[in-house]
């Protein structure tokens, strides 16, 4: 049988703040996807307190600003309700795709975009996304609310800028018009699969020259990261076939792949070439 | 006191760690054995069950987090009162979609929250709505025309 640590429900976010500033060590659990096989002991470290946030209806729902400028998801939110919100298929489309390439239904159910950003996978299939689309994590704590940029929440292999007494709260996505934002997952079958490559690409095409660039990935370093350089050779660039075999050019040195169980560095490299590459000719029409 | 919710229809309180497995939960502390374990990490969908209507690995699932909710497993797939099999199951039996049957009760659950979902019973959407459930004897084939016979048949008068 696996560890069964001893879990704390909290009645409100006050009490959830309360708990984890008393230097216990606790540790949060959404949908339970990643924690629950944790607690096998077989992966890692199981926890050793439990805070089961699963309860805190606030944190739940997606909703669209007044002024139509954001799109607001609740840390609690599954990648089902996600998947087939209206308002993130019409508003950001690229985030529904990622939700439904995560796991298979049994996995969508629980799995919420909190526990994506927290669990801080550099395979989490939702946080180029985030870092494509320049969202915003927001973290609560008895001290407080404030925002991160995501550019700036995964510092390290595992590690996020989330302190130990905070909770993520959710995430903003400022809804920017006439720029397109696009999604690809790369993995060894449709359903069920951890990336071997994943890529969400923005831009803004204007007049014919790439504005407002962004090419995110996970899967290929140690977090999830932004392809700063492949960024700068598009920035300005004309939407032309040269541009986009300049930028998979750069982008296959720039990344830092690995050799692991489910793909080579090499492998990683050329496909990440190549989806960027492909979805640039598609946006260029050439 | 310990965590109250329903299984198939029936009140249960367990007293037990909040942080044990929903399948533990079912298999060990109310001997509903029918709920197969396969790989404990969410990947194979043995484990299947709803929560709330929603198909669930029971692996992932503390006890903690049913608290209030209604949890059917492939026990009460069938009539409670005569245990005359469900219609989804009898397409099973009849397509030849089992063998092995370590996968079944999952694919049963998958198959069951897909048809309550009420959409269109193509091939792609059955095999979508089976992504999750691992079989390692079929192929498949039979377990989606099994599920494909269940969306057409018509519901039994009477039964609610």
């Amino acid at each position: 049988m696996p560890i069964e640590p001893p879990v704390s429900t909290p009645r409100d976010l006050s009490e959830a703040y309360a708990l984890l500033s008393d230097g216990a060590g606790w540790r949060p659990i959404a949908g339970g996807t990643d924690l629950m096989v944790q607690i096998t002991g077989e992966l890692s470290e199981p926890p050793e307190h439990v805070l089961d946030i699963w309860r805190l209806d606030q944190l739940r729902g997606i909703s669209v600003g007044h002024d139509g400028a954001t799109l607001t998801i609740g840390a609690l939110t599954t990648y089902t309700e996600i998947r087939r919100s209206s308002a993130v298929r019409e508003h950001l489309p690229a985030l529904a795709e990622a939700a439904a390439t995560i796991g298979a239904a049994q996995i969508q159910n629980r799995g919420t975009i909190g526990g994506n950003i927290v669990n801080a996978s550099p395979a989490g299939d939702t946080l180029p996304v985030l870092l494509a689309a320049d969202a915003a994590i927001v973290l609560g704590s008895a001290r407080g609310e404030r925002t991160i940029a995501a550019a700036g929440f995964w510092t390290g292999y595992r590690e996020t800028a989330r302190s130990a007494d905070e909770l993520v709260l959710g995430v903003e996505f400022p809804l920017q018009s006439g720029r397109t934002l696009r999604f690809r997952k790369v993995g060894t079958r449709r359903a069920q699969a951890i990336s071997k490559v994943v890529m969400a690409l923005a831009y803004r095409a204007d007049g014919g020259v790439w504005r407002d660039v962004r090419v995110a990935l996970g899967s290929v370093a140690a977090t999830p990261v932004r392809a700063r350089e492949t960024e700068g050779v598009l920035e300005g660039a004309a939407a032309r076939k040269s541009s986009a075999d300049h930028a998979a050019a750069t982008i296959v040195r720039e990344i830092t792949p690995i050799d692991d169980v489910r793909s080579t560095a090499a492998y990683r490299r050329a496909v990440t070439g190549r989806i960027l590459h492909r979805m640039l000719r598609e946006e260029g029409g050439w | 006191m310990g965590y109250r919710f329903s299984v198939n229809g029936e009140a249960v309180d367990l007293a037990v760690p909040g942080m044990r497995r929903l399948l533990d939960a079912l298999r060990e502390d109310l001997a509903l054995t029918g709920t197969k374990e396969g790989c404990g990490e969410g990947e194979c969908g043995a484990c299947s069950v709803l929560v709330d209507g929603a198909v669930v690995d029971a692996c992932l699932v503390p006890v903690c987090q049913v608290e209030g909710s209604d949890v059917r497993t492939v026990e009460g797939l069938a009539d409670p009162a005569t245990g005359a099999l469900s219609p989804l199951q009898q397409a099973f039996l009849e397509a030849g979609g089992a063998q092995c049957g370590i996968c079944t009760p999952g694919m049963l659950m998958a198959g069951r929250a897909f048809l309550d979902d009420g959409g269109q019973a193509t091939e792609g959407a059955i095999r979508e709505a089976i992504a999750g459930n691992l079989c390692r004897c079929t192929g498949y084939t039979k377990i989606i025309e099994a599920i494909r016979q269940a969306a057409e048949t018509p519901p039994k008068q009477g039964l609610a």
